[in-house]
């Protein structure tokens, strides 16, 4: 079933820049979506868009339904340097005034499904690189999400932490049926984790190519996911 | 090791110099009346410990209700800057211009104004003018300074302005304001000296008023001792702050950690 989808939508910022023009596609519930693109063409300004946080100049953002909750993970972890993991966890149950008690259960559920049961009382300048952005997926889950935005969360981390965050973000959208808009540069990274990889075409942003990728598990060493890895790269050379 | 002697190094500087000064007065056969010894100026201080106390809170009371006056008006208005933009177009000229207008030159109007028979409300007055510009002018760029991508994700989960302003930009500010709780507690303490002076004797009570007044009786012992005492409210207010700033950031901020290094 489409969640949203977006029709003929156009951005163009006070600068003069036009991010995005005619940019359609659709998102099924549950799907797991890439957003590959060089830099510049639109992809944070489409999940921008998307959270509300900015509105079209033209087309429109349809809904199936009511919209539902939306969490924003930045390529920055984007913590609260004053507050320890867990208050930053529960921020957004503490803006929703769920009372103390259960906000702080649901955050610390969440710090554990992220590894970080024992770091709950630890500052952000106490963690790694790694740890911070793990926060930062947690503080998302914690908001019970039915639609999970990612703007190149897994950038400035290096290889190994991206390849497991990578796996833990996969293996928790699974497990909570969340629908995900990944935005990345890493082909590798939007073939491991998406059911369907967009292409977008330099500025003014919109969609060039479609690439299906087979459902079920990956293994990166596997030779359905080259398959997949090839394909995906083809369909980003073709738009340079 | 490191603490101990950054305690020892500058009092044992400070009982070189005093013993300096000692020999030099007896030494010169110097007049009192010109420069006194600091066994004198310690016999002025001893001799006259209650009244310059009183003195002392005086001063300290009228430079602690103008910091609190200024606070008040530099957080609330940098506040209501970050909340609008024609309010912080509209003010914040006024703000500078009082800012930069030396403040003797216009303490005799507010002492007129606000009138001798009120003349602790003009004194604090006076005190908050001098302390006010920095409070407002941190805290607007600290209010401004909350990272844009907090905001959006706030604002995302359904934050109102005032849980914006309450969890993320008050915090964000905190630095900037603390740094001006510095500059100011001093400034205000300035501010009170000066407003004492313009005073003149027979209303204020302070330790700049006892200045002024062992002055004119050639009690130049009494005035060193009275000077001891503002110099040492003066440490003691940019201490207390200190410590408060770095009880409030120390868990996080860099200014603070890097001390722990």
């Amino acid at each position: 079933m489409t969640l949203l989808a977006l029709n003929n939508v156009g951005k163009r910022f006070d600068n003069g820049t036009e991010a995005l023009a005619g940019l359609s596609f659709h998102v099924s519930q549950g799907e797991f979506l890439s957003l590959l693109g060089p830099s510049g063409c639109g992809k944070s300004t489409a999940l921008r868009l998307i959270a509300g946080l900015i509105a079209p100049d033209s087309g429109e953002i349809a809904w199936t339904g009511a919209r539902p909750e939306i969490s924003f993970v930045f390529q920055e972890p984007t913590l609260m340097p004053w507050a320890n993991a867990q208050t930053n966890v529960r921020l957004p149950l503490d803006l929703k005034n769920v009372p103390r008690t259960e906000a702080d259960t649901r955050a610390m559920a969440a710090l554990t499904r992220m590894g970080l049961q024992d770091f709950a009382g630890a500052y952000p300048r106490e963690l790694s690189g790694g740890m911070k952005m793990r926060v930062s997926i947690a503080r998302a889950l914690a908001a019970t999400p039915g639609l999970l935005l990612m703007d190149e969360p897994f950038a400035a981390l290096d290889e190994p932490t991206r390849e497991a965050l990578n796996d833990d973000l996969k293996r928790l959208a699974r497990e909570d049926h969340i629908t995900v808009i990944f935005v990345t540069h890493s082909v590798m990274e939007a073939s491991y984790l998406s059911d369907r990889v967009l292409v977008m075409s330099p500025r003014p942003g919109r969609i060039k190519s479609e690439v299906a990728l087979p459902p079920g598990p990956r293994d990166r060493l596997s030779i359905g996911f080259s398959d997949g890895l090839r394909r995906v790269t083809g369909a980003l050379l073709e738009t340079a | 090791m490191m603490r101990l002697s950054n305690i020892l190094l500058p009092l044992a500087l400070g009982v070189a110099l005093l013993g300096l000064w000692e020999w030099i007065v007896a030494a010169r056969h110097i007049p009192p009346y010109i420069l006194p010894a600091p066994s004198a100026i310690a016999r002025a201080l001893t001799d006259n410990f209650s009244s310059l106390m009183l003195s002392l809170l005086s001063t300290l009371t009228v430079t602690l209700e103008g910091f609190a006056a200024a606070w008040i008006a530099g957080v609330g208005l940098a506040i209501a800057f970050s909340r609008s933009r024609t309010v912080e177009r509209a003010l914040y000229p006024y703000a500078v211009l009082l800012q930069v207008t030396p403040v003797v030159a216009i303490a005799p109007l507010i002492l007129i104004w606000v009138g001798f028979d009120h003349i602790n409300a003009a004194l604090t007055l006076i005190a908050a003018l001098v302390a006010f510009f920095p409070i407002l002018s941190n805290t607007t760029q600290g209010l401004k300074s909350a990272d844009f991508n907090l905001v959006d994700l706030m604002r995302l989960y359904g934050a109102s302005r005032w849980q914006i302003l309450w969890r993320l930009r008050l915090p964000t500010a905190l630095p900037h304001l603390l740094g001006a709780m510095k500059i100011a507690g001093g400034l205000s303490l300035i501010g009170a000296v000066v407003a004492e002076f313009v005073a003149g004797s027979g209303t204020a009570t302070g330790l700049a008023w006892r200045i002024v007044e062992a002055g004119n009786r050639l009690e130049i012992a009494t005035m060193f001792a009275a000077l001891l005492l503002l110099g040492l409210l003066g440490i003691g207010v940019f201490a207390a702050f200190s410590l408060l700033e770095w009880a409030l950031l120390r868990h996080w901020h860099e200014s603070a950690l890097q001390q722990q290094r």
